[in-house]
């Protein structure tokens, strides 16, 4: 027998540089142990899966993180009075530091999440993947934070180019030298601010890990993937799973040592000599995590039960060679939605 | 000189490392090839099974075959570093 549960989530951007609200919907549909309904929680107006078939129940427009953390979970509150919420689920980087702060307020009031904590989310931050390194044994790339363009001329002497220029909570370029460096410095630091980060370039190929940890330790599901086509933003448009050992091992150590609490994805690059490095470590869903469901780990379905405190099983297996391919679709609707969104701030 | 145990072959010569997620196509040659050493098949053993099916002599065989077998090691298809 199904549960009747109401899950709000974030990360309705079906764009060409999704979010995750989608996939990580379509595992919750999909799950024999609940009967849910999906709040979805929008941050602009145009958000796709707001006006998607069997997607949404209802929406409601949020507040952006930027506004105040005390805002934005204000707002939920709001939201939870007319329309409780059983769970919620975040879906981006920038408004975990809210929700987690909030966590306690949360759940005082009746909404369960499954979040990392602060400290968890915090030394994983890419500005601080070194030092990650050192503490858990892992093998990071050298990095450098910078917070003033004339440390641009400086980079020289640390760093062999081409080297990689990102943001803090999203983005990434390659840059060949000083001028690339320059010009992602100032379109980085304008959309997500400072530090930009600095890091070494490590030739190879990407392959990521999407996992949840239970915050014990264990791991309760992991599914390798390599990407198989790369859009320009440098998103997965289609991906593949993998049978290798090495990455998932790779993967329970750091949620082991971590004891990291909620989704995760591992990103990480293999060389060609077959070493690992871990570039980045999101702390959350990955928007293609519905591979891992169509390979027989329902990882959305599992966060829900851990955060409504049910006992979950590992999931060990999953089916090697299942492959995603995103692809874009025209949806019409009607101006009378749009409005209903814009004036109400529901719909 | 072995192939990966994981390395999955279809009847229309699809190939599919599932370690790295690469994938090839192969002719019949190479299927053949590949089926042999799946089998473990020694060079002396491929070299005769190949030369009494198709007409070529064995010095050039070799040649080919060895070919073959760098490409399969820069596919990382060959089990000599196994990271599986």
């Amino acid at each position: 027998m199904s549960i009747k549960i109401t899950v709000a989530l974030t990360g309705l951007n079906n764009t060409d540089n999704p979010g995750p609200g989608v996939p990580v919907i379509r595992g919750i549909r999909e799950s024999a142990s609940f009967d849910a309904r999906i709040l979805g929680l929008a941050y602009e107006n145009l958000e796709p899966a707001i006006y998607m078939d069997g997607v949404v129940d209802k929406t409601f427009q949020v507040p952006y993180p930027s506004e105040g953390s005390d805002v934005l979970v204000k707002r939920i509150l709001e939201i939870h009075k007319k329309d409780p919420i059983d769970v919620l689920i975040p879906n981006f980087d920038a408004e975990l530091y809210a929700f987690m702060r909030s966590e306690r307020v949360l759940e005082q009031a009746g909404i369960h999440t499954f979040l990392p904590t602060l400290e968890q989310f915090e030394e994983r931050h890419k500005s601080n993947l070194p030092e990650y390194g050192k503490k858990y044994d892992l093998a990071v790339p050298f990095s450098k934070d910078i917070t003033r363009i004339d440390e641009i001329g400086k980079l020289k002497d640390e760093f062999d180019y081409p080297l990689m220029v990102k943001g803090k909570f999203y983005d990434a370029y390659l840059a060949y030298n000083e001028e690339q460096v320059r010009m992602n410095y100032n379109k980085i630091s304008a959309k997500w601010g400072l530090p930009v980060i600095i890091q070494e370039f490590i030739k190879g190929t990407e392959v990521n890990v999407v996992a949840l940890g239970d915050g014990k330790g264990n791991t309760i599901g992991a599914v390798p993937m390599r990407k198989q086509f790369i859009t320009d933003k440098g998103k997965a448009w289609s991906g593949i799973t993998l049978d290798n050992k090495k990455l998932l091992d790779l993967t329970y150590k750091i949620i082991k040592a971590t004891k990291w609490r909620g989704g995760m994805e591992v990103e990480l690059v293999k060389t060609h000599k077959n070493e690992l490095y871990i570039i980045e470590i999101n702390p959350r869903i990955p928007a293609w995590v519905y591979l891992a469901v169509g390979a027989g780990q329902n990882l959305p379905e599992a966060l829900v039960k851990l955060a409504l405190g049910m006992e979950v099983e590992p999931l060990k297996d999953y089916e090697v060679g299942k492959m995603f391919i995103r692809y874009s679709y025209d949806l019409i609707t009607d101006l009378k939605e749009f409005e209903k969104l814009s004036t109400l701030g529901e719909l | 000189m072995r192939l990966k145990k994981n390395i999955a072959v279809s009847d229309t010569g699809f190939v599919f490392n599932p370690t790295t997620g690469d994938s090839f196509s192969i002719n019949q040659v190479g299927q053949e090839i590949i089926r042999l050493l799946k089998e473990e098949k020694s060079v002396e053993e491929v070299k005769s099974n190949i030369t009494s099916v198709y007409e070529i002599d064995a010095s050039s065989f070799e040649k080919y075959y060895f070919d073959f077998l760098s490409m399969l090691r820069q596919f990382e298809l060959l089990d000599e570093e196994d990271e599986h």
